[in-house]
């Protein structure tokens, strides 16, 4: 009980956290032996000198706390900068040599999986380049492990383990969804396929789970631009087709493996030359530069191309020409994944100017956006913490506001998620778009005839 | 006493210097050896281009956002950095050891100059003192060893200065000067101090993912 009280009182800002059933279920059954060990197991043999650099040499300088869009959404609450979140969790844990309460622990699953996007901003503005989100995934790591991860997310890790996929979607129901938007796609255009299976196709195109389950549409889309761009293309009908990856989120180190096996596995499978996916940041994150590197590979065994950078590629080469480009104001979020995380984001300005004719950026931009506040798995938590959610966004909904744009271009599906809410939330009066909705809306949707190459103009 | 006082004046230096130069070395093969052995991911990340373009960019005044933001902190900060190698090392009546132990010696900043930059580092520690206790975020992260890490560095440079002007008690001062720089030298390998070899590494890695594998800025 003192222990409890102790951490209360350094704290100067005790709030009312949510919590959620699975969070509450996994504590009560925790036992001080079992949290001890977790903790120690973690900490001393899953780190290395990296970790040991980063917790020996922080100075407390709080210059972090800058980057941070939850201290800024919260009035400069310290308990929200970076640091002030590896004190509450990580410092907490060396100094009590993994002795925490039930307290501690429900606070620290409440830091590290719902009020960090692991974004990596802060990374860039600690003098010493500390990566704070590598931290609190280490957190997330000690919470899986003790098996105290927030319900709605710790589900969507559950389905991919048992379907290779983040919402339960059936074999059966995928073919049959991707079929459907064939079928619709082909009353607009003669010819048009979305092959299923090719062996040796150039592009294998990968979206994430939510595409079949609620947003279909993206699908007859991105079907549509490799029609009119002549792609010689195919999509897997095995689990494999996800290239999502909320594992990677909640520290199941060894799901978060498997899905990206399966991912590269149905690729070779598939003979494909390179693999082209959706406008996801997070799937990006995890076939780029996270799961790639669980299974043993540096650097994907195959060519990971961001629809961003598709769509580059397509319309400089000419193979999607656009017939009118878009005429409202528009400004573009940089997703942290594929702009912090690929440097994709002059790219993704270069694509917006030639579909857009009015483009006003954000401040602050590129590297150094503001993270949507979804990220990270954080949306993925769940309904139980929307509300809060909304209040750590707060600076977010302001650096929108200032752009006085009408559409809002979110090339990721988590900052879309999140960004719409954000909109809603704070009567923002935008509305949110992918990039690929709009090149759909103002390319020319040409008729490709099968066995012609694709017209280069 | 005076015994003591030898041993303070004479050997301890050398102890000193050894403990700090070696400590620092030995500290820098381990983490190697430790990356080697338990993180050698560290190496598909890093490449030469990638660290020495952060390091590089860290050190420009005002380059990275982040000093752009705390315009203030980092100008003092700087000036605190540099100044805490240039004023013992430029220091007449320093020199003057050295050359009596080695013959050897170098250009000397003027006493009066020195004297003020004196005050300038402790007044640099004086700002990091009060800004821990006044900026939240600074406070919410402060335990009392950050302000011993300040008083470790305040120490010489007050008893220096003390000494310099012969104020009171000027043979205790010189002692305590030569303590309290002992203590810090010996200290720079085993405390937070040796951030000094430590930051490099990590601006190392940090520079490298976002260069090498991002394809991004890290400042």
């Amino acid at each position: 009980m003192s222990e409890d009280i102790k951490i209360k009182d350094k704290s100067p800002v005790v709030k009312e956290k949510n919590t959620d059933e699975a969070v509450e279920s996994g504590l009560a059954k925790l036992t001080p032996e079992r949290i001890k060990n977790t903790i120690n197991q973690v900490l001393q043999d899953e780190t290395g000198p990296r970790f040991k650099a980063y917790v020996e040499t922080c100075m407390h300088c709080g210059l972090c706390a800058e980057a941070c869009l939850y201290f800024l959404s919260n009035d400069r609450d310290p308990s929200y900068s970076p640091a002030g979140k590896v004190k509450q969790t990580i410092w907490g844990m060396l100094e009590k040599k993994g002795e925490v309460s039930i307290d501690f622990l429900r606070r620290a699953v409440h830091i590290a999986q719902t009020e960090c996007n692991v974004c990596k901003r802060c990374a860039m503005y600690c003098p010493f380049g500390i990566d704070v989100a590598y931290l609190m995934l280490l957190v997330r790591r000690i919470c899986h492990k003790l098996e105290i991860t927030p319900l709605y997310i710790q589900d969507t890790v559950n389905s991919h383990s048992a379907t290779m996929n983040q919402m339960w979607v059936k074999e059966d129901e995928w073919i049959d969804t991707l079929q459907w938007q064939e079928e619709d796609a082909r009353e607009e255009f003669e010819d048009l396929r979305i092959p299923l299976d090719k062996t040796g196709a150039d592009v294998m195109y990968s979206v994430i789970a939510p595409e079949p389950k609620f947003q279909a549409g993206l699908l007859y889309q991105a079907a549509t631009i490799m029609h009119a761009a002549g792609i010689d293309w195919t999509m897997p009908s095995s689990p494999g087709w996800d290239n999502s990856n909320m594992a990677m989120f909640t520290g199941d180190n060894e799901i978060s493996g498997r899905i990206a096996r399966a991912f590269y596995e149905t690729a070779a499978r598939l003979k494909v030359k390179r693999i082209v996916m959706g406008e996801c940041g997070h799937a990006f994150r995890s076939t780029y530069d996270v799961g790639n590197r669980w299974i043993g590979w540096a650097m994907p065994p195959f060519e990971v191309v961001h629809a961003l950078e598709f769509y580059h590629e397509l319309l400089t080469e000419g193979r999607i020409t656009i017939a009118e480009k878009f005429k409202k104001t528009v400004t573009l979020h940089d997703p942290c994944n594929v702009s912090r995380g690929r440097g994709l984001h002059d790219m993704a300005r270069e694509v917006t100017n030639m579909v857009c004719e009015s483009f006003v950026d954000m401040t602050p931009n590129r590297e150094h956006n503001f993270c949507c506040g979804a990220g990270g798995g954080v949306i993925n938590c769940g309904p139980p913490y929307k509300g809060e959610r909304m209040i750590n966004n707060r600076a977010k909904a302001d650096q929108l506001r200032a752009t006085g744009a009408e559409v809002l271009i979110a090339p990721c599906h988590n900052c879309h998620s999140g960004l719409e809410d954000i909109v809603e939330h704070y009567d923002l009066n935008m509305e949110v778009k992918f990039l690929g909705d709009i090149i759909f809306e103002t390319m020319e949707k040409k008729i490709y005839k099968p066995g012609e190459p694709g017209e280069l103009k | 006493m005076n015994a003591f006082i030898d041993f303070i004046m004479g050997p301890m230096v050398w102890i000193a210097f050894l403990i700090f130069i070696l400590g620092l070395i030995l500290k820098l093969v381990m983490i190697i050896k430790d990356v080697n052995a338990r993180e050698s991911y560290v190496y598909s990340y890093l490449t030469w281009k990638h660290s020495l373009r952060s390091i590089f960019a860290w050190l420009i005044p005002f380059f990275p956002q982040s000093t752009k933001q705390s315009p203030i902190f980092y100008s003092i900060s700087y000036i605190f950095h540099l100044l805490l190698f240039i004023v013992p090392i430029f220091l007449m009546s320093h020199i003057v050891l050295v050359n009596e132990a080695f013959q050897v010696s170098w250009m000397a900043l003027d006493d009066g100059v020195a004297d003020i930059l004196t005050l300038v580092v402790i007044f640099a520690l004086v700002f990091f003192a009060i800004r821990r206790m006044m900026v939240p975020e600074v406070k919410y992260l402060t335990s009392f060893t950050d302000y011993i890490l300040i008083l470790i560095v305040a120490l010489p440079f007050i008893t220096g200065f003390l000494a310099y002007h012969q104020f009171f008690l000027y043979r205790w001062m010189v002692i305590a000067h030569v303590i309290s720089g002992e203590m810090m030298l010996i200290l720079i390998p085993f405390s937070r101090f040796s951030h000094m070899i430590v930051a490099p590494l990590t601006r190392a890695y940090i520079g490298s993912e976002f260069g090498n594998v991002r394809h991004a800025k890290d400042w």
